[in-house]
């Protein structure tokens, strides 16, 4: 049991090194492009971390959406924008501050936590079993997760189904309005005649 | 003092809850710190997944493998339920930034910048002049 916690620690650990070097470099590095590229790296890391954690289905759809699609729209933005942040100018005494003090306070949280790792913590001797159990006589599956997915927790995908329709009519208003082009073209005759 | 002694064990059962606080921390951080709308959103993506691990990492038994039966008596399976809350949250987190984006492309057109500091000018400088011509009017 140890020896397994140990060995899991090590990956665990250096992959988490390698994530909060990204993240540094993203909140240092000036480049929209760098960081966009760098956030795509973030998202991988990630998705390397969750097959440590034996999410094989969080991992691929990590890979797919986070270092994929997310990136293509960031992308699509700054081609939109611009490519350069502007030099930060006031102190980034209060915003360390505070984050050091929730972060703080969140570690306190998790003093009381159980152990990582433990085949008899809370959240594993309640429905998780039943699941497990019951997928190959109910669904017929071997992948638990596609089976809570799509059929015991079904109303949940369609929730989530529910927000992404809405989500893309949102954007699709913001951004493909004929009226747009008209509207910016207002907004620079006004800023012409000032 | 024998009381406060380093207990190894609890560390290493506890230190991964630890690591995705610093990460959720360095995102709070971006998203605090900068004024880059953009960067923003980056950093909002970087707190967003330190919970997904939080949550996943709840899930994980050691010694157990991923929860895809393979039939064969007394094999651990890691709770399935975390995976599909977040399988959830990831693909509703790239609508919002979706979303977010979006919004940072409109103001860029209006305002002709995605910085938070330029934006607040110029909306004060447009309030003044607002005010001026509603005072000039009024006479």
């Amino acid at each position: 049991m140890s020896n397994g916690l140990i060995g899991v620690a090590v990956i665990d650990i250096l992959l988490f090194l390698f994530l909060v070097l990204t993240a540094i470099a993203i909140t240092r590095l000036r480049n929209l492009f760098a960081v966009v590229m760098l956030a795509g790296v973030f998202s991988l890391l990630s998705a390397a971390l969750f097959v440590t954690l034996d999410a094989m289905d969080v991992a691929f759809t990590e890979a797919a959406v986070g270092a994929g699609i997310s990136t293509v729209l960031l992308l699509g933005t700054l081609a939109l924008t611009v490519r350069d942040e502007k030099p930060v100018t006031h102190s980034a005494f209060l915003p360390l501050l505070i984050c050091t003090i929730a972060g703080a306070t969140l570690i306190y949280g998790t003093l009381d936590m159980p152990p990582f790792g433990a085949a008899d913590n809370p959240v594993q001797t309640h429905v998780a079993p039943d699941y497990l159990e019951r997928t190959p006589v109910e669904i017929g599956i071997p992948n638990t997760v596609a089976a809570v997915l799509a059929s015991y927790r079904g109303f949940d995908t369609l929730g989530e189904v529910v927000v992404v329709f809405t989500a893309a009519i949102a954007v699709l208003l913001l951004l493909g309005g004929g009226g747009r082009s008209r509207r910016h073209d207002d907004v620079s005759d006004e800023r012409k005649k000032d | 003092m024998e009381e406060i002694v380093f207990d190894f064990g609890f560390v290493l059962t506890h230190y991964n809850y630890w690591m995705f606080v610093v990460l959720m921390m360095t995102g709070l951080y971006i998203t605090v710190s900068r004024g880059n709308l953009v960067k923003k959103v980056v950093g909002l993506n970087i707190f967003q997944t330190a919970v997904f691990l939080l949550y996943v990492s709840m899930g994980k038994i050691v010694g157990g493998t991923a929860p895809i039966l393979t039939g064969e008596p007394g094999t651990v399976y890691s709770n399935p339920l975390p995976h599909v809350l977040i399988l959830t949250a990831i693909v509703v987190g790239i609508a919002t930034t979706a979303l977010a984006l979006a919004l940072v492309v409109r103001i860029r057109e209006t305002y002709d910048t995605i910085e938070e500091d330029e934006i607040i000018a110029l909306e004060l400088a447009m309030d003044t002049t607002a005010k001026a011509s509603a005072a000039g009017s009024e006479r």
